[in-house]
């Protein structure tokens, strides 16, 4: 069974007179625990895609299903860590973590049981995270890392079937990333959920990916999927396979293809001529 | 020492802050002392001060004091009490703000001195007429702030309590009230000194007492003395409010001043 399920979605942005099709006819399906990273040129529509499936924003023409159910609203079953400013300053990293539990949605039907099972999930979730001594900091005192770390662990902490990520490491430094990949597919694998990830970055597209969904821009669609032909447990070294490096050239060749924007060298050379002149 | 945005040390702040405020002072002592102008136009420090002297002894300033905080406060306070709900809608609800701010940016521009009549005729010349001055030149500008304040809660945050399951009251109570507080104290504060601007001109209503008249009334007499005195003790209980606030902030809201 599929987690979730798009078809034919079309998103028309109307913004005064003018109006953009953000995305045309996307079809795609997603399995139960999969990890699929989107990528594309700007304006190809990742973020649209992802924002549709939270139920953030509403389809123009289309469905979308996420566990056999039409998404029609944001809902707890599908929760989603933003690129940044998302935490709550006013909490402690705790109290950020813990903040889904007390929303209606959460305390229904709620024993003594789930509540002691609650502060301990927070706990490990904390622990996982690298996060156990700063449990009672607030955000600002932490590095961007550590602030998407306890992103990552509030977003977990109602056990989500989904877990739709936009750019989540687009603000952090090259070498937190990498630290940060291995901590994402690690946890995803223990907590068994599926992933959608927006990023623009190529070689995190594939690193994570079980298949990239490779998006083109005006109209926003998907140009082409890729399965990465690398092992379910991915490692460092494998950024220097032949198989990777292989996919990213292939990659990166479409998204120039398809992103409309080129170096045109020809001019460059016109106006560095005429600057030394 | 000329860094844009620069830092400076806590110590070097208060000694150029404590000289700001000395250097006007000693300018105005000497000019007075030499006696190059004429005292009704300048008063001495000196006179100030013995003005208040002799009003605290004799003239009740502290009544006066006190009727005017009074005054100033529960105009400031019911406009808060309407603009605090009204300015959480106007900037939550795009359909509240298309029919709200058009028409409140529309009486902002009115002065509420103009307004006067108008007061007298409904509310009549009591304690409400100059509360109710206060009201109308505070309220307009207090709501489109708080509005601006509900605004600038950032997206992320709302988003994500909506995919944590938030329902919208929830929404409200648990992400935009608590995200917009420290900037709501703050517009509380800064609207808490126009309030104080309005006093003179609230005072003009059939009043016997309070600061703004006591004002008024001096320059009947031509005692610039008294006038002064009376702009200063503005002055110091506005200054002395202030710092209330920023204390209030610094104890309530501690995770703003913290940092690694």
């Amino acid at each position: 069974m599929s987690a979730i399920r798009c078809r034919e979605v079309s998103k028309l942005f109307r913004d005064g007179r003018a109006r953009v099709l953000a995305l045309e006819n996307v079809s795609l399906e997603i399995g139960e625990g999969e990890f699929v990273t989107l990528v594309g040129a700007s304006g190809c529509g990742k973020s649209t895609l992802l924002r549709l499936i939270a139920g953030l924003d509403e389809l123009t023409t289309g469905e979308i299903e996420a566990g056999g159910a039409p998404v029609l609203s944001p809902g707890a079953d599908r929760a989603m860590v933003f690129q940044n400013y998302s935490l709550y300053p006013w909490l402690t990293v705790m109290r950020n973590v813990k903040f889904a539990r007390q929303l209606s949605a959460h305390t229904r039907d709620r024993t003594s049981v789930d509540v002691e099972a609650a502060s301990g999930r927070a706990e490990a979730l904390l622990g996982l995270m690298g996060l156990a001594q700063v449990a009672r900091a607030y955000p600002s005192q932490l590095s961007g890392g550590m602030q998407q770390r306890v992103a990552i662990a509030r977003a977990l902490m109602t056990r989500p079937h989904i877990l739709l990520m936009d750019e989540p490491f687009g603000a952090l430094d090259a070498q937190t990333r990498e630290v940060m990949h291995d901590l994402i597919l690690h946890v995803c694998r223990l907590e068994g959920c599926t992933v959608v990830f927006v990023t623009h970055d190529v070689d995190e597209a594939i690193y994570l990916g079980d298949r990239v969904v490779l998006m083109a821009p005006r109209p926003g669609r998907i140009d082409s999927i890729h399965t990465v032909p690398l092992p379910l447990r991915r490692t460092l070294a494998m950024k220097h396979s032949a198989e990777f490096l292989d996919l990213r050239a292939r990659i990166l060749e479409r998204i120039r293809e398809t992103s409309g924007l080129r170096t045109d060298l020809e001019l460059l050379e016109k106006l560095s001529k005429y600057a030394s002149a | 020492m000329w860094k844009v945005r620069g830092w400076l040390s806590r110590r070097s702040y208060w000694t150029l802050a404590a000289a700001g405020l000395a250097l006007p002072l000693a300018l105005w002592a000497t000019l007075t002392a030499i006696g190059s102008v004429n005292r009704v136009f300048l008063p001495s420090p000196y006179d100030v001060i013995h003005r208040i002297a002799t009003w605290f002894r004799d003239d009740e300033l502290l009544a006066d004091v006190g009727i005017s905080c009074f005054r100033v406060i529960a105009g400031w306070a019911l406009s808060a009490l309407v603009a605090l709900p009204l300015g959480l809608f106007i900037g939550t609800f795009r359909v509240v703000q298309a029919l709200l701010e058009p028409l409140t940016d529309f009486i902002r521009y009115m002065p509420a001195v103009a307004f006067i009549p108008l007061v007298m005729l409904w509310i009549g010349i009591d304690e409400g007429a100059k509360v109710g001055i206060i009201f109308i030149g505070t309220f307009f500008q207090m709501v489109l702030m708080v509005a601006e304040d509900v605004r600038r809660v950032p997206m992320a945050q709302i988003e994500v309590a909506q995919t944590l399951g938030a329902s919208r009251s929830e929404v409200i109570d648990e992400v935009i009230i608590p995200s917009a507080k420290p900037a709501l104290l703050d517009t509380l504060r800064i609207t808490m000194g126009w309030a104080w601007t309005y006093l003179v001109v609230a005072e003009l209503v059939a009043a016997n007492s309070g600061l703004g008249y006591a004002i008024i009334k001096a320059q009947r007499f031509l005692q610039t003395d008294k006038i002064f005195a009376g702009i200063l003790l503005i002055g110091a209980i506005g200054l002395l409010m202030d710092q209330g606030f920023r204390l209030l902030h610094r104890l309530a809201f501690p995770y703003v001043y913290v940092r690694s």
